[in-house]
């Protein structure tokens, strides 16, 4: 059988940084946040603009409180929803750091830890930061509709995270010990709705789930939690049901990003949040600092993604779904 | 994962909440109504104020035009939409929203390639088969009913 469970040696998440819009500092997790940026235009003139730039106060925030400089860094893997990942690389331009730039869709932020962990533990860095970030507005550029134009949403849409989530990663030791990563497989059953995306990503995490505990050497129980990434509300629904015919309950263990970051019902956010911000900026705001104070021992962070474009959705073609998962466990 | 697509299909649909359908035809009612009934006072004021009824009836299309076209700037249509649904699309100031959206959000990639070519992505289609069926129209009237 195909070995797609990785364990890495001696990789830790040392800091972690977030930036997030207006609608998402009010939130229920609010408070969490390093930064809430009440514009949408973080300063500039342009969605695309604007998400760079909350890359680039992100990456700095995440520098800035490792106490490391640009030189320090040896690599940073980084990505977004934009068309050529020009969110991270105009974003990240400046600091000189050699760059991967990633697509994952949503699951982006777990496969950008996933690459930098196979890094360091290889030991062909010493020090790396994993970034990825979204923005609502030139998401919705780009997959939607004009900000403007005045339509209704299904009660199943998501609701794109204005939000960006960066962690610096070495060998150094920390209470955030990245263990391991199983990685995604691409899964497709039958979904086109884009208004649908928790569907569409729902079968990819639990074939995730299911390998990752299958893979022998854990069970659920030895887990705190069993995080997703943006799977939201009819996702999650989801997900558990599909994991229940194969034999596998999590619901005492999972909870999803997606379905945190707002208040649907007041929010008017629908099914919950999405984008590669979104469990980007949870992870970094929610969960990293419960590692630190021991509230959590260990868990399994599964970014969810939609592989689509809209031209393939015009297409007809299906939304192919993916899902990275990475441990992380607190050793210290 | 043992699952064929038509029961994931199947499971999908059990999990996804339904539109509610009654509600958003209420709205719909309601809010696309009140853009009619305005539509309707301004016909009859601009006639009382002397108008031919032709005349008042392009003065009438041209007010609801610019108040969908103005509110749509001042970022406010959008929010009327969300509840008024097909209500806030049909009448004509839905037809200006979606010429108005686009030019505002492709302003900034310049006003040729940005806001030419961007500004009838969602009113084109509306545009080009309102034509072709005025021809065809054209045709079975100029045939059959001259």
């Amino acid at each position: 059988m195909r070995n797609s469970t990785i364990y890495f040696d001696k990789t830790y998440i040392n800091s972690f940084y977030t930036s997030v819009g207006k609608l998402e500092g009010e939130g229920p997790l609010g408070k969490y946040f390093d930064t809430i940026n009440d514009d949408g235009y973080f300063g500039e003139d342009s969605w695309e603009k604007a998400e760079s730039r909350m890359v680039k106060n992100t990456v700095s925030g995440v520098m800035t409180k490792n106490e490391s400089t640009p030189d320090d860094i040896d690599m940073v893997f980084g990505g977004d929803l934009l068309n050529q990942c020009v969110g991270s690389s105009f974003g990240l331009k400046e600091y000189g750091i050699p760059f991967f730039g990633l697509y994952g869709a949503c699951s982006t932020f777990v496969e950008a830890v996933g690459l930098s962990s196979a890094m360091l533990s290889s030991g062909f860095s010493d020090k790396n930061i994993a970034v990825a970030s979204s923005h609502f507005c030139s998401s919705e550029k780009q997959y939607r509709f004009p900000l403007e134009y005045g339509g209704v949403r299904t009660p199943t849409a998501q609701w794109t995270v204005t939000g960006c989530g960066a962690v610096v990663m070495s060998k150094e030791k920390s209470p955030l010990k990245v263990s391991g990563m199983t990685v995604g497989s691409m899964l497709e059953k039958g979904v086109c709705d884009a208004n649908n995306m928790g569907a569409a990503m729902a079968p990819a995490a639990a074939d995730t789930i299911y390998r990752h505990f299958n893979s022998g050497k854990e069970s659920i129980d030895d887990y705190d939690y069993i995080v997703t990434g943006d799977l939201a509300d009819v996702g999650s629904e989801l997900l558990i049901e599909l994991l229940k015919k194969d034999g596998m309950d999590i619901t005492k263990k999972h909870i999803d990003c997606g379905s945190m970051i707002f208040d649907n019902s007041l929010q008017g956010t629908n099914a919950g949040g999405s984008g590669c911000g979104c469990i980007a900026s949870v992870f970094c705001a929610y969960f990293a600092p419960k590692f630190m104070n021991k509230e959590i021992r260990k868990a399994l962070f599964v970014g969810t993604g939609a592989l689509m474009s809209p031209t393939t959705a015009l297409l007809g073609e299906t939304i192919v779904g993916i899902a990275h998962g990475v441990t992380i466990e607190n050793e210290v | 994962m043992d699952i064929s697509n038509k029961q994931y299909d199947k499971m999908v649909k059990k999990a996804s909440p339904p539109s509610p359908v009654i509600r958003n035809c209420i709205l719909a009612f309601l809010i696309g109504g009140a853009i009619c009934t305005l539509g309707q006072i301004l016909n009859m004021s601009f006639e009382a104020l002397g108008l031919e009824k032709i005349d008042a009836s392009t003065c009438t299309s041209m007010s609801i035009i610019f108040l969908g076209a103005f509110l749509t700037g001042i970022n406010i249509y959008d929010d009327i939409a969300l509840y008024g649904g097909a209500g806030t699309l049909v009448p004509i100031s839905g037809f200006a929203n979606s010429i108005t959206a686009p030019a505002m959000e492709y302003k900034r990639e310049g006003y040729v390639l940005g806001v030419g070519v961007n500004m009838f992505k969602i009113a084109g289609p509306v545009i080009v088969y309102g034509v072709v069926s005025s021809v065809v129209y054209g045709l079975i009237y100029y045939i059959f009913l001259r």
